[in-house]
C-alpha cells in the first residue's frame, strides 16, 4: 500500500484577490446613514467609495416654497448637533441682503449661543470619536455636559435642539438674567471639572494614541486643495478660522486663540477640538462680561415683529405682526454667499432673492461634503478599523451632508 | 450705502474688480459688485481657464462650493456658480456661467479634486452636464432616480413615493398619491405682487360694443313700467304701540340670606379665612 499525502486546501501561496464590502448604511461607527463601498486587500483599505444622500430630504427645494422666516427652522434640522450655528449663517445672509442693523445685545447673545453650540457639538463628537476607538466612559461624562448645554438652550428658546432662536434682525426673545448667571457658573465649575476629568482619561491614553496618531495624515496642500475647513484645516497647521479672519457679529471684539495641529492626523483633529472647547468658554465669558442691555431685535418693524404687549395697544403693531407672519418680509433682489465658522467647518448659505417674500434659491454648503469626499485618499493604505477613527475625526453628521 | 449688517467681513481689496476683470480678459462677460459680493460671469467654454487664472495667479486657492440655479424663462436656463476663497488674501468671489440641458460645462476636477462631488450634485439636482468629469453619477437622490428634482418645473411632491410592502417583503415604489392637495399659500399682497387675474378683474376692460351700457336713467336699466302700482302702496300702519296689560309683574325672589330658619352669618367677609380653618388643634382629624 502506497502512502498518500493529504493536501491541505488552505496552505500554499495562494493569491487572495481583493474583495469589496459594504460599510454601512447602518453601522454604529458611520455616524448616521453612510454607505461606504470598500475594496479591501486583507485588512488594508485599497479604495473607498462613500455613497451619501441616504438622508436627502430636499431641504433646499422646500425652502424655496417657504417664506424667509418659515425656512429658518429647516436649518436646525440640517446638522442637528449644532443647530444655532447654522441659523447664524442663514440670518446673516438675509441681513446682508436687506442691510439690517442688529442691536448689540442681540449680537452678543448670538455669539454666546453659537459658542455654546460649539461646545455642545464638540462634546458629542469628542465622545463619539473616543467611543469609536474603544473607550466608553469619557463619552458618558461629556454627554452630561451636552445635556447641560441643551438645558441652557431650552431656557433661552423653549426647545432643546430645534431652537429657531436666531431671527433676521436679532434673536427671538431676551434671556432671563439668571440664565446668564448660571452659564457663567457652569463655565467656571462644571465644564472644566468634568471635561478635564474626561480628557485626562483620553489625551495621554496609550490605546487612544495608537489608534489615532499618524492616521490619515493630510498635507497642508492637500487640505487646501480638497476644500477643508474648520478643525480639519486647522489640524493641518493652517490657522484659518472665519471667526478671526472674517468676523461677524461681535467676534471682532473677542479675544481667543486658534488652536492648530502640527501633524495633521486624527489625533491632532481631536486635540484641536478639545482646545476649541476651552476657547469657546473664553468667548462666552467675555460675552457675559461685555453684554450690554437693550433691545434684542431690530426696531425695523418690516423685519422683526413687535412685542406682544405693544400689539395690544397699537393698531399699527398689530398690522405689522399680521403681515410678518402671513406674507413675511420682502428681501431685495440679489445674491450673497455668507459663510460662518460652524463647529464642523465652513457652513455657507448662498441665497438668491428675486425681491419676493420667498427665497428664489437657497444653496447650503455643508461642511461634511468636502471632508467626506477626501475619505478615499485619507483611508488608502490604512487598516479597516482605522476608517472609524478617520470618520470620527471628520465629525460628519448626515442631516447636513445630505440636506 | 453704509453697511449696517453684521455679516462676515472679509477684506475688500481696492480695485479688485478691475484687476480680476483685466486678468480674465476675453473670458469675462460681466463683472458686478452688489451687496458686497463680487460676481464675475464668464463664458461657459472658458470656465476652466478662468478659474485656473484665478487660482494660480490671484491666490484663490479654495473652491468652497458649486451651486446650480434654475431660471426656466431664460434661453440658457441654468447658472452654475463657483464660490472661491482666498486664504492668503482673505477674499471671496463668485464666478458663474450659464448652461442649458444639452450644453456641457467644462469640469474643474482638473483644478480642485473636491469639485468632483460638487459637480455630481449639480448634475444630479439640475441635470447640468460636466464635460470631462469621469464620475458623473447621481449623488444625493435615490439609486435609480429619474429626473432632476431641483428644477423649478419639478413638483415639490415628486412623482414616486416608496413604502415597505408587507406582502412583497420589500420596498415598493408607487406613484405619489396625496390624501389632500399640497397647500401652496401665496401670501403676496394682491395689490402688489399677484401675477394672476383677480376674480372679477377680467370685466374691468372696455366692453367690445360701440355705446357701452350705462344705468344713469331708469329707462337704461331695461326695466319696464311697474307691474302693479297698488303693490307699491303702503298698507301697514306701522308698529303697534305698547299698551299697559293691567297685571303686575311677578315680584323679585326673596333674598336667600333672609331665611329665618338659618342663623345669621357671624363676623365679616374678611373673617372667612379663619372661619374655614379646622376647629380645635386638629388632632381628631
Amino acid at each position: 500500500m502506497s502512502m498518500q499525502l493529504e493536501r491541505s486546501p488552505t496552505t500554499g501561496d495562494e493569491v487572495i484577490s481583493n474583495y469589496t464590502i459594504n460599510f454601512g448604511p447602518q453601522h454604529p461607527a458611520a455616524h448616521g446613514v453612510l454607505r461606504m463601498v470598500m475594496e479591501l486587500d486583507g485588512e488594508i483599505i485599497e479604495r473607498v467609495d462613500p455613497h451619501v444622500g441616504l438622508l436627502h430630504r430636499g431641504t433646499e427645494k422646500l425652502i424655496e416654497h417657504k417664506t424667509y422666516l418659515q425656512a429658518l427652522p429647516y436649518f436646525d434640522r440640517l446638522d442637528y448637533c449644532s443647530p444655532l450655528c447654522q441659523e447664524h449663517s442663514y440670518v446673516l445672509a438675509i441681513e446682508k441682503l436687506m442691510n439690517v442693523e442688529v442691536p448689540e445685545r442681540a449680537q452678543y447673545l448670538r455669539v454666546l449661543f453659537a459658542e455654546l453650540t460649539r461646545i455642545s457639538n464638540h462634546m458629542l463628537n469628542i465622545g463619539a470619536h473616543v467611543m469609536d476607538v474603544g473607550a466608553m466612559t469619557p463619552n458618558l461624562w461629556v454627554f452630561e455636559l451636552r445635556e447641560d448645554c441643551m438645558n441652557f438652550f431650552e431656557r433661552a428658546s423653549g426647545a432643546r435642539m430645534h431652537s429657531a432662536y436666531f431671527r433676521p434682525g436679532g434673536v427671538h426673545q431676551d434671556v432671563p438674567e439668571k440664565l446668564l448667571v448660571d452659564i457663567g457658573e457652569w463655565l467656571d465649575t462644571r465644564l472644566p471639572e468634568l471635561f478635564g476629568d474626561a480628557m485626562s482619561l483620553v489625551l495621554d491614553n496609550r490605546i487612544f494614541k495608537q489608534r489615532n496618531v499618524d492616521i490619515a495624515h493630510v498635507s497642508r496642500d492637500d487640505a487646501i486643495a480638497w476644500g477643508f475647513s474648520g478643525p480639519m484645516i486647522r489640524a493641518a497647521g493652517i490657522p484659518w478660522d472665519l471667526r478671526k479672519s472674517q468676523p461677524y457679529d461681535v467676534y471682532d471684539r473677542m479675544e481667543f486663540d486658534i488652536p492648530v495641529g502640527t501633524n495633521s492626523d486624527c489625533y491632532d483633529r481631536f486635540v484641536v477640538r478639545v482646545k476649541e472647547v476651552y476657547e469657546s468658554a473664553k468667548i462666552i465669558k467675555q460675552c457675559l462680561a461685555q453684554m450690554p442691555s437693550g433691545p434684542i431685535a431690530s426696531d425695523d418693524r418690516k423685519v422683526a415683529p413687535p412685542k406682544r404687549g405693544e400689539m395690544k395697544q397699537s393698531m399699527e403693531a398689530l398690522i405689522h405682526h399680521f403681515k410678518l407672519y402671513t406674507e413675511g418680509f420682502h428681501v431685495p433682489a440679489g445674491e450673497v454667499y455668507v459663510a460662518t465658522e460652524s463647529p464642523k467647518g465652513e457652513f455657507g448659505v448662498y441665497l438668491v432673492s428675486d425681491g419676493s417674500n420667498k427665497p428664489y434659491r437657497c444653496k447650503i454648503r455643508p461642511t461634511a461634503f468636502s471632508h467626506l469626499q477626501a475619505m478615499d485618499f485619507m483611508c488608502r493604505g490604512h487598516m479597516l478599523p482605522d476608517a472609524t477613527a478617520i470618520l470620527g475625526a471628520i465629525d460628519v453628521v448626515f442631516g447636513e451632508c445630505d440636506r | 450705502m453704509a453697511t449696517l449688517h453684521s455679516a462676515p467681513r472679509f477684506t475688500l481689496i481696492d480695485g479688485l474688480k478691475e484687476t480680476l476683470s483685466t486678468a480674465l480678459g476675453g473670458h469675462l462677460l460681466d463683472a458686478h459688485d452688489e451687496h458686497g459680493e463680487l460676481l464675475f460671469t464668464v463664458r461657459r467654454d472658458a470656465v476652466e481657464d478662468a478659474l485656473r487664472i484665478l487660482r494660480d495667479e490671484h491666490g484663490y486657492q479654495q473652491l468652497m462650493e458649486i451651486a446650480g440655479v434654475d431660471y426656466p424663462s431664460r434661453e440658457e436656463r441654468f447658472e452654475v456658480v463657483y464660490m472661491l476663497l482666498s486664504l492668503t488674501k482673505n477674499s471671496r468671489i463668485m464666478v458663474k456661467c450659464t448652461a442649458s440641458e444639452d450644453t456641457p460645462v467644462p469640469t474643474v476636477t482638473t483644478l480642485w479634486p473636491n469639485a468632483g462631488w460638487l459637480e455630481r450634485e449639480v448634475f444630479d439636482l439640475y441635470g447640468v452636464l460636466f464635460d470631462g468629469n469621469t464620475d458623473l453619477r447621481r449623488i444625493l437622490t435615490d439609486y435609480g432616480f429619474e429626473g432632476h428634482p431641483f428644477r423649478k418645473d419639478f413638483p415639490l411632491t415628486g412623482y414616486t413615493e416608496l413604502r415597505y410592502s408587507e406582502d412583497e417583503k420589500r420596498v415598493v415604489y408607487e406613484p405619489v398619491e396625496l390624501a389632500q392637495d399640497l397647500r401652496q399659500f401665496d401670501f403676496m399682497s394682491p395689490w402688489e405682487g399677484a401675477d394672476y387675474v383677480l376674480p372679477g378683474d377680467e370685466k374691468a376692460g372696455t366692453p367690445p360694443v360701440d355705446d357701452p351700457k350705462v344705468t344713469e336713467k331708469p329707462s337704461d336699466t331695461g326695466a319696464g313700467a311697474k307691474a302693479d302700482k297698488e303693490a307699491a302702496e303702503k298698507v301697514s300702519e306701522g308698529a303697534p304701540t305698547t299698551e299697559e296689560s293691567g297685571t303686575d309683574a311677578p315680584p323679585p325672589p326673596e333674598p336667600t340670606e333672609d331665611r329665618e330658619d338659618r342663623p345669621a352669618r357671624e363676623g365679616k367677609t374678611t373673617d372667612t379665612a379663619e372661619a374655614t380653618e379646622p376647629k380645635g388643634d386638629g388632632k381628631d382629624a
